[in-house]
């Protein structure tokens, strides 16, 4: 992708107006964090259109919480939690994207983890995180820590299987004669 | 019953009276899931009017209603649902699929849509398109209500044949 | 316990550990307000503890019309899946089409002409205002007031025949292609254009007359349903029910795209997140947007509304039908589709309900690696369980209708 070039019908170009605060941003954020971002990558060197930092798990919720609160950086809004699955090792990049209320930016954290592992829940820093996650887990079969509450949103609770994993066919066909049931433990 | 197997003249007219009163006061139960739910709306508000057939008494209600328009995608998380709301009805009922989706799957070819509702109950009438012109519900409300007028319907025809096996 | 087992005749020695119909030993109830229920947009199920009248706690589920577009994004091309787009937020089918456009566009770095430009934000606008009339009619005709929305429902069947003449669908339009736009806007198509909005005009100041300053719905929607500033950000509320709340975002202000810096428009912001609140930012963004569309219709010029970039450009008809280049060009484009450049972005717009965003990550091929579409909705439908914890099972319906969820969004 060609970030190079202006595009005027989509948000103006954002390397000029943020390439300087980007590049600013990221430089504390290595320096504070040292040994939990893996990489960072900066349009436009990298076909993307805001900064990408690869966070190791472990850090994650450190690093959400720096740039939720921290005067200059203010990423209060969490526009999106989701993931891809990328058909390499380590398989999974779950990605949160971030818009700053306050000086209208955007950035984007990935975490890459292996097919079993667990990674550390938003809900402690966004209570909006929940729902997400849970869509996540059922999309892809990442398991979040610390979630009060992880179960299937999307598909039937009695659904084997991640759809939106590569190795999912499209019109894979799971038949249920009985509707959901409720259940009042949720409620207790 | 005549011997012959005929019924007499008096019962085939109350049959029709009966037949021409149920088509003219239909009670539709809107089983609206996505997209065809507006357009369903559309053809119920004051520019198309469906209540000018009749069909105005809009009841949420399966145990108060006889035709269920099925409008919108059917999952298969949504399909026991279908089955419970169609089994709760009293016979008649009569069903409009309406839309594509729910009489094919449409165009979501995918693992969890339901292609098509006649996989699980009986369907009367079927109204093409993604969603359908109000014009085209019309067309098929008033198609459905002849059905109902010579006995056409699913669960007349099934009524029918049961009165014909206790020899009613 | 002891009395009942007296009562009941029961043997020496017969223990009766636990009654199984007496869940919490007072009159608290379940109630599962189901997936087909009038007052549910769509298909949306909520179960709630009920304690009398009042929700003491309750859970939401939905994806009872989970339709899967997220996988189809990666089964279908580019071109393909702007099909699936309209059928997101159908209320509004055509902003989502050109949010999509403008993603794949940002990933190519494609320019569209000035009148592509100002045809999709006619198409933006329009759709916002049908979305908005549809929300509070709906809100209205659930808590008793069904002639509102029936003059507000007679403005979006006026709307339809506008956009018919555009486009040829009622509701599940397809009109923006990635490059341009399906097809010109006709000839004549503005004045019309500004016969409705003179007509939607006048249509909101009576249905701004009949609910606003009544007194029934004041007390039935004032105060009900409060979702505070705080709140609203911890649950990434945007669109009309953040700035319901006193947040002073909008998209098309703070991050400005295709040419909302030309014309003139306020943003209103309330400052209580009540129903009522959520009903007023809307019918006023009605008439923000009105100014907005009598404005493009103006400053419209005519001119081209493809972009001549030959990856994406579909060719002309009478090019395809009578020399071979175009033809084979035709044919290679629908089957195969073109290939997009390997990146990522995340796009986003302001919707009628909120931050719509498009997340897609190419490899390279005519197909995405991963499509992912944000839905206001979800994030909305999330807030609903904590907004009416303590209210009555009445205001959990106005507040239900105030928040706007579009099933096909919320599931996708």
């Amino acid at each position: 992708m060609d970030v190079r070039q202006p595009i005027s019908a989509n948000g103006g170009d954002w390397l000029t107006k943020f390439g300087d605060q980007w590049k600013t941003q990221t430089t504390q954020i290595k320096e504070k964090f040292r040994d939990k971002i893996e990489e960072i990558c900066l349009p436009p060197d990298y076909p993307t259109d805001v900064p990408i930092l690869f966070v190791k798990k472990e850090g994650i919720l450190e690093v959400l919480n720096f740039l939720k609160s921290e005067p200059g950086f203010e990423y209060g809004f969490l526009a999106d939690i989701t993931a891809t699955d990328e058909e390499e090792e380590p398989r999974f990049h779950v990605v949160y994207n971030l818009f700053s209320q306050v000086h209208k930016c955007r950035i984007r954290l990935k975490v890459r983890v292996r097919d079993g592992e667990l990674v550390p829940s938003a809900t402690a820093v966004w209570k909006g995180a929940d729902w997400a996650e849970r869509e996540v887990y059922d999309m892809f079969g990442i398991k979040f820590e610390g979630h009060p509450d992880l179960r299937r949103i999307l598909m039937d609770n009695r659904w084997v299987g991640h759809p939106l994993r590569k190795d999912y066919p499209l019109r894979g066909y799971q038949v249920f004669t009985e509707p959901m049931p409720v259940d009042p433990d949720l409620l207790a | 019953m005549s011997k012959d197997g005929s019924v007499g003249f008096l019962t085939t007219r109350l049959e029709d009276f009966i037949n021409w009163g149920r088509k003219n006061a239909l009670w539709p139960l809107p089983f609206g899931t996505s997209c065809c739910g507006i357009e369903m709306m559309a053809s119920l508000c004051s520019d198309y009017d469906m209540s000018r057939f009749g069909a105005e008494v809009v009841r949420f209600s399966p145990r108060q209603s006889d035709l269920l328009i099925v409008a919108g995608i059917i999952n298969l998380k949504m399909a026991p649902v279908l089955k419970t709301v169609y089994d709760q009805m009293s016979d008649p009922k009569f069903v409009m699929s309406f839309g594509a989706c729910a009489s094919s799957g449409g165009i979501f070819n995918v693992y969890s849509v339901l292609q098509g509702i006649d996989t699980m109950i009986p369907v009367d009438v079927y109204v093409p398109g993604c969603p359908p012109a109000p014009e085209g519900v019309i067309h098929a409300l008033l198609r459905l209500q002849e059905m109902v007028a010579k006995g056409e319907t699913h669960s007349q025809r099934k009524l029918a044949s049961l009165k014909h096996k206790t020899g009613n | 316990m002891e009395a009942q087992k007296s009562q009941l005749g029961l043997p020496e020695g017969y223990v009766v550990e636990h009654d199984p119909d007496d869940l919490w030993g007072d009159s608290r109830v379940i109630v599962n307000i189901g997936p087909t229920h009038p007052a549910m947009h769509g298909a949306l199920r909520m179960v709630a503890k009920l304690n009398g009248e009042t929700i003491e706690k309750s859970y939401c589920e939905f994806g009872y019309t989970h339709r899967a577009k997220e996988k189809l994004g990666e089964n279908r091309t580019f071109h393909n899946f702007i099909v699936y787009t309209d059928r997101l937020n159908y209320c509004s089918a055509l902003l989502n089409n050109v949010v999509y456009a403008m993603s794949v566009e940002r990933l190519m770095g494609i320019e569209v002409p000035d009148r592509c430009v100002w045809l999709r934000m006619i198409c933006c606008e329009m759709a916002r205002i049908i979305d908005h009339l549809i929300c509070i009619g709906i809100n209205a005709v659930d808590l008793g007031a069904f002639s509102f929305f029936l003059y507000g429902f007679h403005q979006r069947e006026e709307a339809y025949t506008l956009i018919e003449k555009l486009c040829g669908a009622r509701l599940t339009t397809s009109y923006a292609r990635i490059g341009g736009m399906m097809a010109d806007a006709p000839e004549g198509w503005e004045k019309d254009l500004k016969i409705w909005i003179a007509k939607t005009r006048t249509v909101i100041d009576e249905m701004d007359n009949l609910l606003t300053n009544n007194k029934i719905w004041k007390k039935r929607t004032v105060g009900v349903g409060v979702f505070d500033k705080e709140k609203c950000l911890q649950y990434s509320y945007s669109g009309p029910n953040a700035r319901a709340a006193g947040i002073d975002i909008d998209l098309r202000r703070d991050q400005p795209c295709l040419f909302y810096k030309d014309v003139e428009f306020d943003v209103p912001i309330a400052q209580n997140g009540d129903v009522f609140d959520r009903y007023m930012v809307r019918l006023a963004e009605i008439r923000q947007s009105l100014n907005i569309l009598s404005q493009c219709a103006d400053k419209m010029k005519k001119g081209p509304i493809w972009t001549e970039d030959k990856r994406v450009r579909i060719p002309d008809k009478d090019v395809v039908y009578n020399t071979m280049e175009g033809m084979i060009h035709h044919f290679k484009f629908f089957m195969t589709g073109f290939d997009v450049p390997a990146g990522e972005a995340y796009t986003q717009f302001e919707a009628a309900n909120g931050e719509l965003g498009f997340y897609i990550v190419s490899k390279g091929s005519p197909r995405a690696h991963r499509m992912r579409i944000r839905g206001p909705s979800v994030w909305h439908f999330q807030g609903i369980s904590p907004m009416v914890q303590g209210e009555k099972l009445a205001d959990m319906v106005a507040a239900l209708g105030s928040i706007n969820i579009i099933a096909g969004e919320l599931d996708r």
